[in-house]
């Protein structure tokens, strides 16, 4: 270890006490008298998977009724590249309607999120998810996370490649340790007085100073920002056929307000690596920052204040130290964009693939339309995938020429689709879950998302932009869950109504925004787009993106760390 | 809206008689301004002559007055027996039936019973042994004893003053002779009691003569008169009326918090509130509506105007039945078919049927035409609701806090309310006064001893004694181990002060919380399940020197809990029931089983 003698954070002492992410959350999950786990025990939870919460627009009510907090858990499930079978999709759903909210959340990772399950259905619930084969191991936490890949099938041979890579990975970095198998999955025993300590050859005894975050880009499409990812991979082909990997290290979204030590940071391409030896590389990069990333200060333990701190070539002669020998030079690539494209696409297998815009991810149903039920009656007829995408949509993938007609009619009857279109700007849109139940939140943004977006459609609609995409991310604090400083226009929250306005980001993820405006009001942000958005509209050039647009017009500086304009 | 206030009475004494009063008492001590306090009530009574009380240890043949009472008023009324015996001269021993030997019973020649009938005509926990005793096999032949019984009960359960009729029949049939008739009371028992107190010693100074005065009095002490009563209330004002039951919840619990700044009162952990409500308008005015008379209409009896619905609000019972009204209302009903389906109810049936019906019920059922006034007489007075207190005066003896859950549902069609629950519940808001004053239960008390581990059961809101227990033991600093056990519907929402019993438990205070949530699962579970599955630990925790306490549902929890009770004893201890008998008895005796229950 090369951490000097300063004192380590308090959750390092819960890790390495914890007996291998055991703690006491047997015995707090048979606690009846309260909803919670012990503290320490949350800190462990999040490493199986699960985040406690509780509903805060009930917080102040509930105290005065001298009641706890309503507290629930939310559920990550791992879905390695985002690729689900129909009979898991079904699954999801109904543990969703069971034992959560009944909404499924689609994560900006490409994972399942359940919301609303209270302790006494956490075990449940888990072991369901795994009677499905499907897990929530490490979907939190200092771990590594869920692996991201490129969902699109449609666009080359690549996308099998990608998936397999990220499922590969993922595998090689799952913690080993037995206490999921035995606090979940191992029926109604009692925890062993002795419990069985396995090697965790690669995270040890304290696991991660921090989450880790992966994901793999097949371009032209860069819709897992592999920039914003810890270690990102972006698949180079040679003839159609995978030749390798660029390799990325040191993104991450996430800073705290008013702290300028923190600040998200753009990935660096540091060279290329063969398809054999992607694994490889993802271990062996994830030790060092095992090694070496700050075990002080949580806010300064991320990957890329490691590499900051410490310098590109100190990391590529340390990560060919260990691999022995130092990685290939990259090779040429190119992004077009970091969204979705709607509807159907025919892919290289001939077979079709639809996509489905999910606002903010939330498969609920309303009066409205019924998200959730439109796509579990899809998912008992589809025969082929599901593929959720890192932005919030889906896509049901691998559907014969002669099924398109009924999924349609389905996905139409449900308001899945539309026969027009929403604005491109509340299509391209993200937004983490924010408020009611995230203990983070300091704004709202999946609850504010849709009405913000329809008062900038209005303005849109003006100026002939409806069917211009721009990227707008919103979140409520700034840990930026939907990476929002990649955005062309962000929204970090900072306090109730109030957020931090980033205009400026590359329409292709390649590019950080900057910050123009401090704690402002919605009228504020509306009265600042607005004649940005007319000039825009006036005097943009042919193709030309928003954000760069900003930039070349010069109403707005380049922000430091970008990969050029 | 405030309570009717009430003048301070003007005292009778003139101004010279006041003065010599006051000569007269200031040089007393407590004890002694107790002890004439209680021999002026006693000369009020009818003793003419005055006389000093009787030392102990006299051979002259006594008064023996037993009494029996889940709640203080058969104390209270036994006490001023005493009183009023020693004002005439008569020697009185004042015992709990919880603390009488069965042995004596051959031995005595006089004896006065105050018991009151519990529930569905059961006797209290204090007189269960002596009522098995009287009811078994070893009762002996009685020829030489007097006796007089004074029943109280609710006249709202079928089975009214029950156990005075059995005392009463008990000892007759052994060959005992009255001393006086039995008087039953209802909830108003000043004025019978005081009526049946008279002939008892009228009969008693026959039979046990008069004392000679004898030197240095051994001073009883009796029980303190109270700043406040039932009859001058503290006008406390409310300082919080806040919803305990979480958002959704199928019931509305509250918490309510009452200043009694300047009233002197004083209380212990285990006492109850006695509060004076009113009978709310949604309560009232269907009733007005369902007689079809105006309310405005002069209703009073004798020299009072007040009108029918001044009366119905401030006066009288507007909604639990009792026998006297049925019975009342059938008298003037025209079909004849209320009087008929009281022939054929009897028993638990009369019981059940007045439990699930109001007075507005029977109005509407069996229309009937009749003045007001006869309409007011027809109804009982308008009792007091007790509360047991949530709080402990050692946390703060300026504020008491309640617990109360408010009684609303649907039946026949129409949404009926609890009078007083509603009343406090949603009429009561901060800033609004309330008439209360404070009911003290000794038969409800922590133990003495600091280091005894407690075990208190209370569901819904039987757990706000257990509040004012919880906080006391922690003012008092008291060691002892303390056992919670909590029952009610959902989690989520009805756990009554979960977050106070959770900080406690953190912090040690509480040694154990056991909940049990009977509809958050398919099958129903109860506090008694959790008692049961914890049996070992519990029969531990008695042999160990526990006090376990129970309050709230008499109908159902109560015999459920001491079912299970008695399981476990059984069980845990290998005894067959004759021995798991005597063991309660014997916790009994200890006052380490005690019981709380409405």
């Amino acid at each position: 270890m090369s951490n000097s003698p300063s004192k380590l954070a308090e959750v390092e002492g819960i890790k390495l006490a914890s007996r291998q992410l055991r703690g006491t959350i047997a015995a707090g999950l048979r606690d009846e008298a309260t909803g919670a786990l012990a503290e320490s025990d949350t800190q462990l939870t999040k490493f199986h998977g699960i985040y406690q919460q509780d509903d805060r627009d009930l917080r102040h009510e509930r105290q005065q009724q001298r009641l706890e907090p309503a507290y629930s858990f939310m559920i990550r499930v791992r879905v390695p590249g985002g690729v689900c079978s129909a009979a898991q999709w079904l699954a999801m759903d109904a543990l969703a309607i069971e034992h959560a909210n009944g909404t499924l959340r689609l994560t900006t990772r490409q994972a399942f999120q359940f919301h609303g399950v209270i302790k006494r259905r956490l075990q449940p619930t888990i072991a369901a998810i795994n009677g499905s084969l499907m897990d929530t191991i490490a979907a939190c936490g200092d771990v590594n996370r869920n692996v991201m890949a490129s969902p699109n099938p449609e666009a080359s041979g690549l996308h099998r490649d990608a998936w397999q890579a990220a499922a590969d990975i993922s595998d090689r970095l799952t913690p080993r340790t037995r206490a999921y198998h035995e606090i979940w999955l191992d029926g109604a025993k009692l925890p062993p007085a002795e419990p069985e300590l396995v090697d965790e050859p690669l995270y040890g005894a304290s696991y991660l100073p921090r989450k880790f975050k992966i994901g793999i880009a097949v371009p032209p499409w860069n819709d897992v920002d592999v920039f914003s990812q810890d270690l990102g991979f972006i698949a180079i082909s040679d003839q159609g056929q995978l030749a390798g990997f660029n390799v990325v290290v040191g993104g991450g979204m996430g800073a705290s307000h008013g702290e300028p030590e923190t600040y998200p940071r753009l990935g660096d391409v540091i060279g290329f690596c063969s398809p054999a030896e992607a694994v490889d590389v993802a271990w062996h990069v994830v030790a060092i920052q095992r090694d070496f990333g700050d075990r002080s200060n949580r806010k300064h333990a991320r990957f890329k204040y490691t590499i900051a701190d410490r310098g590109l070539a100190w990391f590529t002669e340390e990560l060919a130290a260990r691999r022995g020998a130092p990685l290939a030079p990259a090779r040429p690539f190119r992004f077009l964009g970091n969204g979705d494209r709607y509807g159907w696409t025919r892919g290289v297998d001939d077979r079709w693939h639809l996509t489905l815009h999910v606002p903010s991810g939330r498969l609920a149903d309303t009066p409205e339309r019924q998200l959730l039920s439109g796509l579990r009656e899809i998912a008992t007829l589809h025969g082929g995938e599901f593929r959720l995408t890192p932005n919030q949509n889906v896509i049901v993938a691998g559907v014969a020429e002669d099924g398109k007609a009924t999924i349609e009619a389905i996905a139409r009857r449900h308001g899945l689709m539309h026969d027009q279109l929403p604005s491109a700007l509340r299509r391209e849109a993200l937004s983490c879950v924010a408020l009611p139940t995230c203990a983070l939140a300091m704004a709202e943004a999946e609850r504010y998302l849709p009405e913000l977006a329809g008062k900038l459609e209005s303005r849109l609609d003006t100026l002939g932009l409806r069917d211009e995409p721009i990227t707008l991310r919103i979140t409520g604090c700034p840990n930026g869950c939907a990476r929002p400083y990649l955005a062309e226009i962000g929204l970090v929250g900072k306090g109730p109504g109030r957020y931090n306005l980033f205009l400026g980001g590359g329409f292709a993820g390649e590019r950080l925004n900057r910050m123009v405006a401090e704690n402002v009001d919605e009228s504020t942000i509306l009265a600042m787009l607005e004649p940005l958005l007319a000039a825009y509209a006036e005097a943009r050039r042919e193709g030309e993106h928003f954000g760069d647009f900003l930039l070349r017009s010069g109403r707005l500086e380049a922000a430091p760390g970008g990969l050029g304009s | 809206m405030t309570h009717a206030l009430q003048r301070p009475p003007a005292p009778p004494l003139a101004a010279d008689a006041l003065e010599r009063l006051r000569a007269a008492t200031a040089p007393l001590s407590q004890d002694q301004l107790l002890w004439a306090s209680g021999y002026l009530a006693g000369l009020a009574a009818g003793g003419a002559a005055p006389a000093t009380v009787a030392p102990v240890g006299d051979a002259r043949p006594r008064l023996t007055i037993l009494y029996g009472s889940q709640t203080g008023n058969g104390r209270k009324i036994a006490a001023a027996l005493e009183a009023a015996a020693a004002a005439r001269g008569i020697g009185a021993d004042l015992i709990s039936m919880a603390d009488y030997s069965t042995a004596r019973l051959k031995k005595e020649q006089a004896l006065a019973i105050v018991v009151s009938t519990h529930g569905e005509g059961d006797p209290p926990d204090d007189a269960l042994e002596l009522h098995r005793f009287l009811s078994g096999k070893r009762l002996p032949v009685l020829a030489s004893l007097r006796y007089a019984v004074l029943a109280l009960g609710d006249s709202s359960y079928e089975n009214f003053c029950q156990t005075g009729r059995d005392f009463d029949a008990r000892l007759e049939a052994a060959g005992a002779r009255r001393l006086a008739p039995l008087v039953e009371c209802d909830l108003e028992f000043d004025a019978p009691s005081a009526t049946w107190s008279s002939a008892v010693l009228d009969e008693a100074v026959e039979l046990l003569g008069r004392e000679e005065p004898a030197a240095g009095p051994l001073l009883r002490v009796v029980p303190p008169a109270p700043r406040a009563s039932k009859s001058a209330p503290f006008e406390a004002e409310v300082l919080l009326n806040q919803r305990i039951t979480g958002r959704g919840s199928s019931k509305d619990v509250r918490h309510l918090e009452l200043s009694l700044e300047g009233s002197g009162l004083h209380w212990q952990a285990g006492d109850s509130l006695g509060v004076l409500i009113r009978n709310p308008d949604r309560v009232v005015e269907p009733l007005l509506e369902a007689l079809g008379i105006d309310g405005s209409v002069p209703a009073e009896a004798g020299a009072g105007d007040r009108s029918l619905r001044e009366l119905l609000i401030h006066d009288r019972e507007v909604t639990a039945l009792n026998r006297p009204f049925l019975e009342a209302w059938a008298g003037v009903e025209p079909s004849g078919k209320l009087g008929t389906l009281l022939e054929s109810l009897r028993g638990a049936g009369l019981g059940r049927w007045m439990h699930e019906r109001h007075v507005v019920d029977v109005v509407r059922e069996f229309p009937a035409e009749f003045e007001a006034t006869r309409f007011i007489e027809m109804l009982r007075p308008l009792p007091p609701r007790l509360y047991s207190i949530a709080s402990a005066p050692e946390l703060s003896e300026e504020e008491i806090h309640l617990t109360v859950a408010l009684l609303s549902y649907e039946a026949f069609g129409r949404a009926h309310w609890g009078a007083g629950s509603s009343w406090l519940a949603l009429d009561r808001a901060e800033g609004d006064l309330v008439g209360v004053y404070v009911e003290p239960n000794e038969r409800f008390r922590l133990p003495a001893d600091g280091e005894a581990p407690v075990i208190m059961v209370g569901p819904g809101t039987g757990v706000a004694p257990f509040r004012a227990f919880l906080q006391a033991r922690a003012a008092r600093g008291a060691g002892g181990r303390n056992w919670l056990l909590f029952g009610d519907r959902h989690f989520a929402t009805d756990f009554l002060y979960q977050a106070e019993w959770l900080r406690y438990r953190k912090q040690g205070l509480l040694t154990r919380l056991d909940v049990a949530f009977s509809r958050d699962q398919a099958e129903k579970c109860y506090v008694q399940h959790r008692m049961l599955e914890a049996s070992r630990e519990l029969y531990e925790w008695l042999q160990e020197g526990a006090h376990l306490y129970v309050c709230g549902d008499a109908a159902h929890m109560a015999p459920d809990v001491d079912r299970a009770l008695r399981d476990i004893i059984a069980t845990e201890g290998g005894l067959g029931e004759d021995a798991v008998e005597d063991y309660l008895a014997e916790l009994r005796r200890h006052g380490r089983y005690q019981r709380d229950v409405y």
